[in-house]
This record gives structure tokens, C-alpha cells and sequence, in this order.
């Protein structure tokens, strides 16, 4: 399946694009996640501390564990700083 | 209830004015203005990114959540992106109730959550160089008192 993936704040400046679309058979977030590290060493850096990370399935706040069966758009983040 | 995400500034008087204005048979309104801190004049400029689409998702829900809480006539919430200087007004939220404690409450509430529940993200320009804001844990463990 093909998944739309956004990144934003330092995630974004870290994997150096706003977003991209995947061709991935990832079952979960933490799939997805595994899979990008193994892509390249950006990914790695990205992805090496999940405590700092945030992600939404289609534009709501999500977990690790979440399926991504019939989900079109990911976004990864680090905790918002609004207000 | 209005949400507004922009990038160009906003009138705080007269929004506070207009939301008075159009809030009839209301007893109490509250209003809050974020803005930029100087820091102590070491902050040169702040940028705030954010999720179009999932931010405006986000605050409408913040909001459903507190007309679901307290008995509100209305609520305003206006929050800018892209380049801002210290000094400069970063969102403002404006609650209108019956009674003063629900417009207090709900006003604070919708601080709390907008805080670390909508997808904005702060970058602060100072004379050492750029970096993104961490979020703080206090403001993770003042949605527990909700």
C-alpha cells in the first residue's frame, strides 16, 4: 500500500523532506518506523529516540502500536509547543 | 465558535470587542493573549510550524471538549504561524458563559490543551543560533487536573 508521510519541526529538518509517499506491507506505526531506520542513516538519526516522538494516523494523535490498515496519511513530530 | 490558524496578526482589542459584542445574554467573558517572550532580550525572532489541516482538527475538538465540560455561550480561538517577533501576540482565546467561573475554567482548559494537544511547533532565533522549543513536562501534567 501507499502511505503519505509528513514530518514536521526537527523531524523534518532531519530527514530533509516535509513529506513523501511509501510504498510499504508495515502492519503498525512501529513497523513503519523499524522499516524508514533501515532505509538510511537520516531515518536512524530521526527515529533513534521514540520517547521524543509524536505521530497522528490521518490528523489524530495515534501510538506506536496502531494499525496502519486503512490509514492514508501518517505524521511524525516531536511533542507541540503551542499557546 | 470560531477557529481561526493564520499567519497575520490580530487585533486583540478589537477581537475582544467584536466577541462582546456578538455574546448576548452572557454574564462573564474571559479573554488570554499569548505573546512572544524576549526573554531577556536574548530572543531575536520565533518560527511556528504547524499541521494545516490537523491543527484546525485539533482545536475544534479542544474546544467541543470544553463546551462538553462547562456551559459556554461561545469561544474564540485565534493561534498565528510563521515568523514572529519578541513582543508579537501569539494566539488569544475568548470564552463567554453565564456565570464567570465557567468562562475562567474553560478559558484555562482550552490553554492547557491547545499547549501540547494542537500540532504547533515553536523555533527561537537568539544570538547562539536556532533551535526548536522543547516541550515542557509541567505543561504535560497540567492536563491531569482536567
Amino acid at each position: 500500500m501507499s502511505i503519505t508521510v509528513l514530518y514536521f519541526a526537527w523531524l523534518r529538518e532531519r530527514i530533509g523532506v516535509p513529506r513523501e509517499v511509501i510504498e510499504t506491507n508495515a502492519a503498525t506505526v512501529a513497523d513503519l518506523v523499524a522499516e524508514l531506520r533501515t532505509r538510511e542513516e537520516r531515518y536512524a538519526l530521526a527515529f533513534s529516540d521514540l520517547a521524543a516522538v509524536r505521530v497522528a494516523l490521518d490528523q489524530e494523535l495515534a501510538e506506536f502500536d496502531a494499525p496502519l490498515s486503512g490509514v492514508r496519511e501518517v505524521a511524525f513530530f516531536p511533542p507541540m509547543t503551542g499557546g | 465558535m470560531t477557529i481561526r490558524v493564520q499567519a497575520e496578526a490580530f487585533d486583540y482589542g478589537a477581537e475582544c470587542a467584536e466577541f462582546a459584542a456578538n455574546s448576548e445574554g452572557v454574564g462573564a467573558i474571559v479573554t488570554f493573549c499569548g505573546i512572544v517572550r524576549d526573554n531577556d532580550g536574548t530572543l531575536l525572532g520565533m518560527d511556528i510550524e504547524h499541521y494545516p489541516g490537523m491543527t484546525e482538527r485539533a482545536l475544534t475538538d479542544i474546544e467541543a471538549q470544553a463546551r462538553t465540560r462547562w456551559s459556554l455561550a461561545d469561544a474564540l480561538i485565534i493561534h498565528r504561524h510563521g515568523a514572529l517577533a519578541p513582543g508579537d501576540m501569539i494566539m488569544m482565546v475568548a470564552t463567554a458563559s453565564r456565570h464567570r467561573a465557567d468562562a475562567f475554567a474553560a478559558a484555562e482548559f482550552l490553554m492547557d490543551y491547545l499547549k501540547s494537544r494542537a500540532p504547533f511547533w515553536k523555533k527561537e532565533h537568539t544570538a547562539e543560533g536556532v533551535d526548536w522549543v522543547a516541550a515542557r513536562a509541567e505543561d504535560e501534567a497540567a492536563l491531569k487536573r482536567w
